[in-house]
This record gives structure tokens, C-alpha cells and sequence, in this order.
């Protein structure tokens, strides 16, 4: 086969319409919903932000050409120049390698919670759903008190409760963000679980928690990752709200919510410190938002 | 009630909420032989069959499986022995599983090993192509979901088939494809069968004995025979009977 033929089968391969293995399967389901997603271009321009932000902050020593921490007096409060392109902070440190080293540690929090949070709300939901009865009764009336609180404002109790930082920041907005996921995954599994298949499933003599994690989580898995992509964007803007209410990473640490706090007293005369950062949050919220929308269109064509 | 027989019902009693759906049936098939039950919708037949399958435990009354009586858990050996096969084939298949992965699951979960070739013979046995083996249910058609859903029952080999109108969401062709097929897999296996139907002509096609049902009650049972020559004796059967005949010869 020559190696002009290569990508065209495999294209082949992957929409095959009689697989010879799972594993094809698979992968030709997948394809089949990378095209659709593909024909998205505000979902595709999402995704080609985030992954290049994403590279960005990864790349940071390269790109930032300073040391996010080492001072500059002298060099105070400077406006964008070529040395320094978005300028200085008021302690002479270069903004731009700021934000891309911030970015690792706001991303981080953001994918840490997202980490933490969606197993634990799916389960939470998908058993409260499954069994019903008293375990459904139980686990949705904490979820409720969960609920009632405003976010921010339970993180920031949490937070001042143990002490803050990065971690305990995580964990604030972990044990925060949980319940919407368990009501989600909850109302998925109530209609998941009185279906045929998952009957026909029960009569194999297959034991509830094979049945929920080979069987139910797989279905809920889509409109869940689709929320939690939504959620990003509101999980960001925590994290930079506890940043800046001094309750996330401390300083000298290169939180973008911390940048713009210390950078409220000069807001309007050297604009561009917080301007940075600000721009920073906004984009990276828009583009998950973006990438959500494309996403539930893809994998939740019914939720449209 | 005589040894050879494969199930057992006695004054069963099924209630939703304050609703007595089955008011008290009783039933007997022999092993080997098909037991049909007809009824217009609500009449509580398919409630019977969920109820016999474990799927409801809401129920009273006496039920054995081949001289063991039942209680609301079910062991894994029962579900080896008792299959279903449920009426919609759109809705009896998992959406994101294949073929293969819908065909394997009963064989992990039993313990049964040679899963690769078992999958290869059940697809066979229900005359399905090898190359539909890793589709999704979205690639087949009704048809042929049915075919899988049978295989599927089929693949723990179970001495129990019952069948929740297994061809009424199916066009008309392809009913009587799924039906010799049950027939066929019977008369090889020596299923017993317990089928629900709301069409008179399908039962009398593959069950001997017919038990008709109205209002959650038994009010007549019947041979096929019987049924065909329209030696009717309940009126209600009369009226299922005139109605199914004046469907066909419209």
C-alpha cells in the first residue's frame, strides 16, 4: 500500500460500517462524533483557544522570558514596551510571564475541582437515582443543603474555616460544586433505570454496581461532561474571586483573581496590570463556554 | 400440578399502589410446551411476565420454576435458567453497547468462559450475519435487533424463554420471521415458553395452550385448537376471537 493511501484508510477503517472489533467500534463511534463536532466553528474556536492557552501556560519559561517573581524596582508600574509587553507590576515584575504562570495554577485549581467533583457528584446521583427509597432520600436532602448556600460564599466559609491556600481553595469549591452534578446524574439515572435494556441487564443476574458503573454512568457520562464544560467557566471565575478576596493562592504566588486584586489601587492610572489577567479569565471562560455549547450539541443532540 | 412441569403459578397477586393489576392467576406449563397469554392492554398480562421474571416484586401468591419456589430475590442461578425477551427492540438494547458487548455481558456475568465463540454461534443460531457482530443497535434494523435480543436471551441457556409480545413492534414480514425462528429455537432446545400477546393469531401460531385475560383476571384458558374452531366458552374470548378474525379477513 503506498503512503498516499494511509490516511484515507484509516479514515476508511474508522467509518467502516461493519466493525471487526470493539475497539473499532469504538474509535468509528468517536470519529463519527469528532466530524460532527468539527462542523462547529464557534465549538472548534473554543477549542483552538483553550489548547493553545493550555500550550501557553505549559510553555511558559519560553514564552514569559522573565521569572514571574524577580523584582524590578526600578522598573516599576513600566507601560507595555518591547522589554516587558504588557508591562510591569507594581513591584517590576513582567505581567505577561505572570498570567502564563498563573495560568498553571488557576487551570490547575480548575481541573483539580473538575477532577474532584465530577466522580463524586456522578455517584452520588447515580446511586441516589438507582436504588431510590431511603439512599435517594438521604443523599438528595444533603445535596439540598449543599444547594442552598451560594457558592462563593460557602467556599469562602470553608476556606476561612481550615486556612487559606491553594489546596483548601480546591477543596472549598470541590465540596461546593458537587451538588448540581448529583442532581444531573440523578434525573439522567431515573430514566436510564426503568428502560428495557438495563431490565434485560438486571435479568442476566448482574449485581447493582456493575449494572450502575458498566451500564448507567456510561450514559449519564455525556450530559454530565457537557455541564461540567459549561461550569468551567463559573469555576474560573471562583477561583479568581477567592484569589482576589485573598482567600486562594497567596502571594507571591501569580493567581490571575490575586493580579487583579493587587491591582485594584491602580486600576485606572496603569490599567494594563489588571487588564491582563482580567482578559485572561474572560477568554478562557468564553472559550469553555463555547466548547460546552459544541459539546452538548454533539453528545446531547435531544438536550438542543 | 405434575412433575414435568416447568412453572408453576398459583393465586398470583400483583398491586400497584391501591390497583390490583392480577387478581389471583394460576397457570402450569409443562417443560418443553408454550404457554400463551392474550389480553387487551391493562389487562395485567405483561404484568404476569415481569412479575414471574423478578423484575416486579410488588407480587403474592406461588410461583415455581422446575420444582423451585420462588421468593422476591432471585439467585443468579435462576436468572440462568429464566430468560426475557422484552416487546420494543428500540428500547431492549443499550444504546452505546455493541452487538458483541450486549451478547458477552450475560456470559461474564455467569461465569461462563469460550465467550468468543459462544458469540459467533448464538449470532448464527438466530440467523444473523457474523458482520453485524460490533454494531451499534442505531445500525440495525428492528428486525434484527429482535434477533439479538433473542440471541441474547438465548446466551446463558436458559430453559425459560418468556416473551413480552415479542413481535409487535415489528412490521408484518418480519413478524413471521421472528416467530419461526422462535419455533425453531424451541422445537432444538426444548425451551418452555411463556409468551404475552395481544394478537390472537400470533399465540395460536406458537403456543399450544392459551390463557385469555381480562382485567387482571384468568377468565378462560384454552387450547389452540379449541380457539381456531372457535369453541369459545368465556365471552370475553368470543370478543377477542371475532375482533382478531374481522382484523384479518379486512
Amino acid at each position: 500500500m503506498s503512503a498516499h493511501a494511509e490516511p484515507m484508510s484509516r479514515r476508511a477503517w474508522l467509518l467502516n460500517e461493519s466493525p471487526a472489533s470493539r475497539r473499532q467500534a469504538a474509535w468509528g463511534r468517536r470519529y463519527r462524533l469528532w466530524l460532527d463536532f468539527r462542523r462547529n466553528p464557534l465549538a472548534m474556536a473554543g477549542l483552538c483557544t483553550l489548547v493553545t492557552l493550555g500550550l501557553l501556560t505549559l510553555a511558559a519559561p519560553v514564552v514569559g522570558r522573565y521569572d514571574p517573581a524577580a523584582q524590578d524596582l526600578a522598573y516599576r508600574l513600566a507601560e507595555p514596551s518591547w522589554a516587558h509587553w504588557f508591562g510591569t507590576d507594581e513591584l517590576g515584575r513582567d505581567v505577561l510571564a505572570r498570567v502564563l504562570y498563573g495560568g498553571r495554577i488557576t487551570l490547575g485549581m480548575v481541573v483539580a475541582v473538575v477532577l474532584l467533583v465530577a466522580p463524586i457528584g456522578l455517584v452520588i446521583g447515580i446511586v441516589a437515582g438507582y436504588f431510590g427509597g431511603f439512599a435517594d432520600r438521604v443523599l438528595m436532602r444533603v445535596t439540598d443543603v449543599f444547594l442552598a448556600f451560594p457558592r462563593l460564599i460557602l467556599a469562602l466559609a470553608f476556606v476561612a474555616a481550615i486556612q487559606p491556600g491553594i489546596t483548601s481553595a480546591i477543596a472549598a469549591i470541590a465540596l461546593t460544586a458537587w451538588p448540581p452534578y448529583a442532581r444531573l446524574a440523578r434525573a439522567e439515572t431515573l430514566t436510564i433505570r426503568n428502560t428495557d435494556f438495563i431490565a434485560a441487564v438486571r435479568l442476566t443476574g448482574a449485581s447493582p454496581w456493575r449494572i450502575i458503573l458498566r451500564h448507567v454512568a456510561p450514559l449519564c457520562l455525556p450530559s454530565l461532561i457537557v455541564r461540567v464544560t459549561l461550569d468551567m467557566s463559573s469555576i474560573i471565575l471562583t477561583v479568581a474571586a477567592l484569589g482576589f478576596l485573598g482567600m486562594g493562592a497567596r502571594p507571591p504566588s501569580p493567581e490571575w483573581g490575586a493580579m487583579i486584586a493587587t491591582a485594584r489601587r491602580f486600576i485606572l492610572t496603569q490599567w494594563w496590570v489588571p487588564l491582563v489577567p482580567g482578559l485572561a479569565i474572560f477568554v478562557t471562560s468564553l472559550a469553555f463556554n463555547l466548547l460546552g455549547d459544541g459539546l452538548r450539541d454533539v453528545l446531547d443532540p435531544k438536550q438542543r | 400440578m405434575t412433575t414435568a412441569d416447568m412453572i408453576d403459578i398459583r393465586d398470583l397477586r400483583v398491586r400497584f399502589g391501591t390497583v390490583e393489576a392480577v387478581k389471583g392467576v394460576s397457570f402450569a406449563v409443562a417443560r418443553g410446551a408454550s404457554f400463551g397469554v392474550v389480553g387487551e392492554s391493562g389487562s395485567g398480562k405483561s404484568t404476569v411476565l415481569r412479575a414471574l421474571s423478578g423484575l416486579n416484586p410488588a407480587w403474592t401468591g406461588h410461583m415455581e420454576i422446575a420444582g423451585q419456589t420462588l421468593t422476591r430475590q432471585r439467585s443468579r442461578d435462576f436468572y440462568r435458567r429464566v430468560q426475557m425477551v422484552f416487546q420494543d427492540p428500540y428500547g431492549s438494547l443499550h444504546p452505546r453497547q455493541t452487538v458483541d458487548r450486549a451478547l458477552s455481558e450475560p456470559l461474564v456475568v455467569h461465569g461462563i468462559g469460550d465467550i468468543e465463540a459462544r458469540i459467533v454461534r448464538g449470532l448464527a443460531e438466530v440467523a444473523l450475519p457474523p458482520t453485524i457482530r460490533f454494531r451499534y443497535p442505531h445500525q440495525l434494523s428492528g428486525g434484527q435487533r429482535q434477533r439479538v435480543a433473542i440471541a441474547r436471551a438465548l446466551m446463558a441457556e436458559p430453559e425459560v424463554l418468556l416473551l413480552d409480545e415479542p413481535t409487535s413492534a415489528l412490521d408484518v414480514s418480519v413478524q413471521a420471521e421472528v416467530l419461526n425462528l422462535l419455533s425453531d429455537i424451541q422445537a432444538r432446545r426444548g425451551l418452555t415458553y411463556v409468551m404475552v400477546s395481544h394478537n390472537l393469531a400470533v399465540v395460536a401460531h406458537l403456543c399450544a395452550m392459551v390463557g385469555v385475560m381480562q382485567g387482571g383476571e384468568m377468565v378462560e384458558m384454552i387450547s389452540a385448537d379449541d380457539l381456531r374452531a372457535g369453541r369459545t366458552k368465556h365471552p370475553h374470548t368470543t370478543e377477542l376471537r371475532t375482533l382478531s378474525t374481522e382484523l384479518e379477513e379486512a
